[in-house]
């Protein structure tokens, strides 16, 4: 529900701003249920305008059919019945069409400059909390009012709900103030978009885009929506999250997600204002897209390049000097070291290996594997596969990499990846990167370890001595180095061992 | 007349001019689908059988089909001219690289009787120039045929010897799957006479006198791996012993790496004298040349391998992969004789073997020999029997099919061993192999179900959460299946009542069901052994822990979970003495919710509540205001303020099965079922009347009891109890109830008894529960105002779901077989992930 108050006077011309009668009741079909329009106050001084949705949960799962991505048990409970939602912004778009184009034949100079507003939202899905209410509506012209719903009271320790109850009052155009509510309350809304159709969520964010150019966090904006794009086709796994009485979220894959080289919409679309590319540095409060293996805090302490870059970098130096000419990638994640090995001809057979079906889909589209040209798909193999288990598919490379992989295994199923990649698969040189725990402390913010799906973080000694029981195991010999500042005291960010088979006496390469 | 004889498993390679009457032949002694001929394939793809241009391509998929059959061990015929070298060279590597023989049937007819039945078939159009070339190719060919590769050349000269030739199949050596024992199969002798005599006596056989031979009574048939001879001090004695029993036909005997090499030495080969080859011959030499003369021939005669007992049992001195199994090639021979070697050598100059039985995924057991080892383990359903008497360890036997492992010690070091004998097996990690699980997988299961499949989607869903989440497969025996519930209710006001629930059992004949209290919390299997040492007998795990418990997803319960599983191994230590067991396994639900799903109930259930109780006052002021200036809102605000009633049933329908827990305070644990321990699918074989009983002995604060009444299903009384029971249990919050058959009809209880209530219902369509969950419990699954709509989610569908729970309970008690019988890890490991692969598919999640 959304109510719009103005003390304008007469205040009732806020029907004729609305097209919609302050003394009838309006109904307006919808697919999941009817959106209402109605007056609780009517008077000269102050009237009051109230869009009410009633979402029936059941039609809503009913009008999307059994065969949408979506089947998950969130279906019949979920706030969409209570929260302005995405589901709002679409009634709104729909109810007042004519208001938020600013037309209005009987009080046009009404309809053209600011009127006194207040709107109220009892409910809004506010990922971030109240501070990014501000944050989006504050310049904008409005006065903010938004107060922190609680979860439960009688669970006071679980804290606040991601609902805010927002009001909002200024002097603005009341078409403007229609186009802010449409663009921003699908942006705030913390749940995947699915519950409307896609072609609705790209009218919106297309509505937004001129609108959206002045706004300080347009990039934000946009990259939060992109952000919950990825959610679509993830039924099977959300099944088994939900089985294990999981979250979704917490069993994602540690994919490096960078919105900005995803080819985006479709071909029909215009193309983005914004370039590819950089983003703004992440604000504070807000979570970052976290790539994996990366902390808040790693690229503030690095704002030059991105710890990321310089690993990838070292690892294909390290690659270069081992010779190697076939590569594969352990956990190539979202296949950004496959198409840097790619890029370089002298890599005439590379393969990525991922365990989550979403990352290699999100490499296969950042890779561009369905337009790639011959040549360069003929090098490359991506396909699902596990470090737990032998694979035959593993063999007959020169070199494999496991960057930022090891740490993200239950340290009881190392010796079966040790087994798989040293044991079975024996490749010439093994590249394996892992964070130095001992670094951590230069993060500010970092509490715990640096990603969601670390099982341990190792200190320099550990990681040795891990390195050398594999040597001693599967007659392969290591050489270290570090990535990144090296740290004096604490070493580098990232430590890497580099795996050779063989004893270290025919070896080359490699410094220590 | 001439009678050809073939291999059973082979290739047939028909030779002849065009017209020389190939395919009549073929058709006459050979099914349709094992003769395959260049024309057809020509056909298939020319659309033309006389397409010349078309030959290459024929060929290949002439080729293609042949291999395939030769690699499933098919008999196959190929009909072709077959006339020129290369031709015969191509087929003779085909067969030799699925190691099966080949042989060759030549027909030779005069020039002219091909010609002129060429000339009878108007679709033959060549000319005779055509065969006169072909005739000129078998000519130059007939000269050295004999030295392609054929295990033997057949010749049929005319067309009278050719329409006179009949053709038998011959079995392999290697098959002798016709016996089924019970065998005594027995590990590397090397000339230890005492303890193989004192072995077999201890296995109960009688030796005769002279020891020329020995009989058991009971008809067993002693089976030896090979390395009779070599190092041990009577060589001789021992192959007496043997060649008698073998003659006799109560044992059979597969050749050794030693005998080979020892009867190329009497056959005056040159050959390295070493390995204890040397007191052999010593002690040969000294018997009668008679002896040596009989011992040379049934040295030489000795096979390599031999199946047995249907194909379920192999037995070859080193062991066998599963392709070759039935196989005759040189390489099958020298993998029998030598096992799988990498051709590099260790620090002791031993030869280096690859380790196949890790790998080693086929049904049949394999039985060796050859390596010694310290002791005998399992591997992928092999075993190696060689326990090193020769170097001072022990002499063993496996009884077959009792799978029982008896031996006798040395009498002393007989020979010193080069490497250390006693050195430290490798143990394995719990490896699997992606091959186990990954694509589309048949799981064959043995409690009603046949063949379960997976796909291939629904596997690489499952791949993920195995291997980022899930505990060690050494621990994950068994994932819970998934439980429908009844057909829908039709009473006001209700979507699940126990009538739907009972009459379903009585349709199928079930005569007794128990309903059990169905916590709510998150369900929880615990695998828990005695200590870590019993934990590394029976599960592998050398890590020092002792157990696990984890989700129904495989993930351990909380971070570190070393705590409960202690609390839980104290707790079940006169369960396992009760059992006699040193591990059990249980099904439990671990209480409370919130323990586990707090975050999914915030982010979901605690968020919808949030929403509703602070969205729907609101509503209701802003309806009541429009109400009150006259509008018509009357009904929507009736409907508001009840659902306003609903979200707070709503909270507090989730909020009952919340409570703080710090560490293991708060934590309560409600076990229902023994899943399995030592020997015992308990799952599989006892009623749920004694799973309750033995689990209610469980005396621990921890441990919270399963509420339960059983029900007699012919009396209307017993239902209406069970259905007061239920509504008051529901009433008070719980989740509701399980109904489950009390007993299986038909099916076999642990001690003897038959489970036989008359009724034959087979197992595999009956649900083995259904649960039937309370009024408000289900506002948390269908939302806060579910009954607000009830008419259409009366509209749900049940079929998948309980199509769904059949199949997971079949592999769920498959899982729990394979363990209790001691099957290969990759065995149970198959089909629990097919569980957690089920679980991922497209089922309504409300049901």
């Amino acid at each position: 529900m959304l109510t719009i108050s103005t003390t304008v006077r007469p205040a009732t011309d806020l029907g004729f701003l609305l097209h919609k009668h302050p003394d009838r009741v309006q109904e307006f079909g919808q697919s999941y249920g009817t959106a209402r329009v109605f007056y609780p106050e009517a008077g000269e001084e102050r009237c009051t305008a109230a869009l009410m949705l009633d979402v029936d949960p059941v039609r809503l799962v009913r009008s999307r059919g059994r065969s949408t991505p979506d089947y998950a048990l969130g279906q019949y409970v979920n706030d969409r019945p209570y929260a302005a939602s995405s589901l709002l912004a679409v009634a709104l778009a729909d109810v007042f069409r004519t208001a938020r184009t600013g037309r209005c034949d009987s009080r046009p100079e009404l309809a053209a400059g600011p009127i006194p507003l207040e709107i109220t939202l009892p409910v809004l899905p506010c990922r971030g909390g109240p501070e990014m209410a501000h944050r989006f509506f504050g310049p904008l012209g409005w006065t903010v009012e938004a107060q922190a719903v609680p979860l439960d009271e009688g669970f006071p320790e679980w804290g606040d709900s991601r609902y805010v109850r927002l009001s909002l009052r200024g002097e603005v155009r009341l078409a403007d103030a229609l186009n802010h509510l449409y663009v921003l309350l699908p942006v705030l809304d913390d749940a995947k978009h699915y519950w409307i159709a896609s072609d609705e969520v790209d009218k919106l964010i297309r509505a937004g885009e001129s609108w959206l150019a002045a706004h300080p966090d347009r990039s934000l904006i946009t990259r939060r929506y992109l952000g919950r794009r990825w959610a679509l086709a993830r039924t099977a796994f959300a099944r088994l999250a939900e089985l294990g009485d999981d979250v979704e979220e917490d069993l994602e894959p540690p994919v490096e997600e960078d919105p900005a080289a995803d080819p985006g919409p479709p071909a029909d679309a215009p193309p983005s204002e914004e370039p590819a590319g950089e983003l703004p540095a992440v604000p504070a409060g807000e979570p970052p897209a976290a790539p994996a293996g990366e902390a808040p805090g790693e690229r503030e302490a690095a704002p030059k390049r991105p710890l990321n870059v310089l690993r990838r970098e070292a690892v294909l130096e390290a690659l270069a000097e081992s010779g190697a000419h076939s590569v594969i990638d352990l956990g190539c994640g979202s296949g950004q070291l496959v198409g840097a090995l790619l890029d370089r001809p002298e890599f005439t057979k590379v393969a990525g290996v991922d365990v989550s079906a979403q990352a290699l889909a999100i490499a296969a589209r950042r890779l561009r594997l369905d337009r790639m040209p011959d040549r360069r798909r003929e090098r490359l193999q991506l396909f699902q596969g596990a470090l737990t288990y032998t694979d035959d598919r593993f063999a007959g490379y020169d070199a494999a990499v496991l960057m930022e992989v090891v740490e993200h295994v239950d340290p009881p199923r190392l010796n079966a990846l040790e087994r798989v990649v040293f044991g079975a698969a024996r490749p010439g040189h093994v590249i394996v990167t892992t964070p130095n725990a001992e670094y951590n402390v230069r993060y500010d913010f970092l509490e715990g370890m640096r990603h969601p799906d670390h099982r341990f973080e190792w200190t320099r000694a550990e990681f040795q001595a891990w390195a050398a029981e594999v040597c001693r195991e599967y007659g392969y010999h290591v050489a270290f180095r570090p990535v990144g500042d090296d740290d004096p005291e604490l070493g580098p960010p990232t430590q890497m061992a580099l795996f050779g088979r063989g004893s270290a006496a025919n070896a080359g390469g490699g410094d220590d | 007349m001439t009678e050809i004889a073939v291999p059973e498993m082979s290739l047939v390679v028909l030779v002849g001019v065009s017209g020389s009457g190939k395919s009549t032949f073929a058709r006459k002694h050979f099914a349709p689908t094992q003769v395959v001929s260049s024309d057809f394939c020509r056909g298939l793809v020319a659309d033309d059988e006389n397409d010349q241009t078309a030959t290459p391509d024929a060929f290949d998929v002439l080729n293609y089909i042949v291999g395939t059959r030769l690699r499933r061990g098919l008999l196959t015929v190929v009909d072709a001219t077959n006339v020129q070298w290369d031709a015969r060279k191509k087929l003779i590597e085909l067969a030799k690289s699925h190691d099966v023989l080949v042989d060759a049937i030549v027909m030779d007819v005069p020039e002219e009787v091909a010609a002129e039945r060429n000339e009878a078939r108007p679709d033959r159009d060549f000319g005779p120039h055509v065969i006169r070339r072909q005739h000129k190719d078998l000519r130059r060919s007939m000269a050295k045929i004999s030295r392609d590769g054929f295990r033997r050349v057949h010749v049929l000269r005319g067309a009278d010897e050719i329409e006179a030739a009949t053709v038998v199949r011959e079995k392999a050596w290697s098959d002798r799957r016709e016996l089924t024992g019970p065998f005594d199969i027995i590990g590397d002798v090397h000339g230890c006479r005492a303890e193989l005599e004192t072995l077999l006596r201890t296995l109960g056989w009688e030796i005769e006198p002279g020891a020329t031979g020995a009989t058991h009574p009971e008809g067993r048939t002693a089976v030896f791996v090979g390395d009779l001879v070599d190092r041990g001090p009577d060589s001789p004695g021992v192959l007496r012993l043997v060649m008698g029993m073998v003659a006799a036909g109560t044992a059979l005997c597969v050749s050794g790496n030693h005998e080979q090499k020892l009867a190329r030495a009497l056959n005056g080969r040159k050959v390295r004298v070493a390995h204890g080859l040397q007191e052999s011959l010593d002690q040969l030499a000294a018997e009668p040349e008679e002896f040596r003369t009989a011992a040379l021939a049934f040295m030489d005669g000795l096979i390599s391998h031999y199946q047995l007992d249907g194909g379920r049992l192999v037995v070859a001195h080193a062991g066998l992969k599963e392709a070759y199994h039935g196989r005759a090639s040189g390489r099958v021979r020298s993998f029998a004789l030598y096992g799988d070697t990498t051709g590099e050598t260790d620090e002791y100059g031993l030869p280096v073997r690859y380790p196949w039985a890790r790998e080693y995924r086929g049904r049949a057991m394999v039985v060796y020999g050859h390596t010694p080892v310290p002791e005998t383990e399992w591997i992928n359903n092999t075993i190696c029997l060689d326990t090193g008497v020769v170097f001072g360890g022990r002499l063993t036997a496996l009884r077959y099919p009792a799978k029982e492992i008896v031996s006798v010690p040395a009498e002393k070091v007989w020979y010193e061993s080069v490497r250390p004998f006693a050195a430290p097996g490798h143990r394995d990690p719990g490896v699997l192999s992606i091959e186990d699980v990954r694509g589309t997988q048949h799981i064959e299961v043995r409690h009603g179900g046949g063949r379960i499949k997976v796909r291939e989607e629904n596997s690489a869903a499952a791949l993920e959460i195995m291997s980022r989440f899930a505990v060690d497969p050494r621990w994950l025996v068994y994932l819970p299946p998934t439980m429908a519930p009844p057909e829908t209710s039709r009473l006001d006001g209700y979507l699940e009542h126990p009538a739907e629930a009972f009459e379903e059992f009585a349709a199928a004949g079930i005569t007794r069901v128990v309903c059990e209290e169905k916590h709510m919390g998150s369900r929880a299997v615990a695998v828990l052994a005695r200590s870590p040492q019993a934990a590394a007998a029976r599960f592998g795990v050398a890590d020092g822990t002792a157990g696990a418990v984890y989700t129904r997803t495989g993930r351990p319960f909380f971070a570190d979970t070393t705590e409960l599983v202690d609390r839980l191994r104290r707790a079940c230590a006169p369960l396992m003495d009760e059992l006699g067991s040193d591990w059990l396994a249980l099904d439990c639900e671990l209480l409370p919710w919130s323990a586990k799903a707090e975050g999914l109930i915030r982010s979901q259930y605690a968020s919808v509540g949030a929403a509703a109780r602070t969205a729907l006052p609101e509503a209701v002021a802003v309806l009541e205001a429009a109400a009150g200036r006259g509008l018509d809102v009357g009904d929507l605000l009736d409907r508001t303020r009840r659902r306003l009633t609903n979200a707070a049933r709503f909270r507090d329908a989730y909020a009952r099965y919340c409570w703080p827990v710090s560490g293991l305070d708060g934590v309560r644990l409600a076990p229902f079922q023994v899943l399995a321990c030592e020997g015992r699918a308990t799952a599989a074989r006892e009623p749920h009347s004694w799973h309750l009983d033995v689990l209610s002995r469980l005396a621990d604060p921890l441990i919270a009891p399963t509420r339960h009444v059983s029900v007699d299903l012919a009396s209307q009384e017993s239902r209406d109890a069970a259905t007061a029971w239920w509504s008051a249990l529901t009433a008070e919050g719980g989740e509701g109830m399980v109904v489950k058959p009390l007993e299986w009809p038909g099916r076999e209880g642990a001690h003897g008894r038959g489970g036989g209530t008359g009724a034959a219902v087979p197992e595999g369509r009956v649900q083995p529960g259904i649960k039937v969950r309370g009024r408000e419990y289900l506002r948390i699954i269908y939302g806060p105002d579910y009954t607000e709509s009830l008419e259409v989610l009366r509209r749900r569908f049940l079929g998948r779901k309980r199509s769904l729970a059949l199949r997971e309970h079949a592999l769920g008690l498959e899982s729990l077989s394979r363990l209790a019988d001691g099957e290969p890890l990759w065995r149970v490991h198959e089909a629990v992930f097919a569980v957690l692969a089920l679980e991922s598919e497209p089922v309504d999640p409300r049901l």
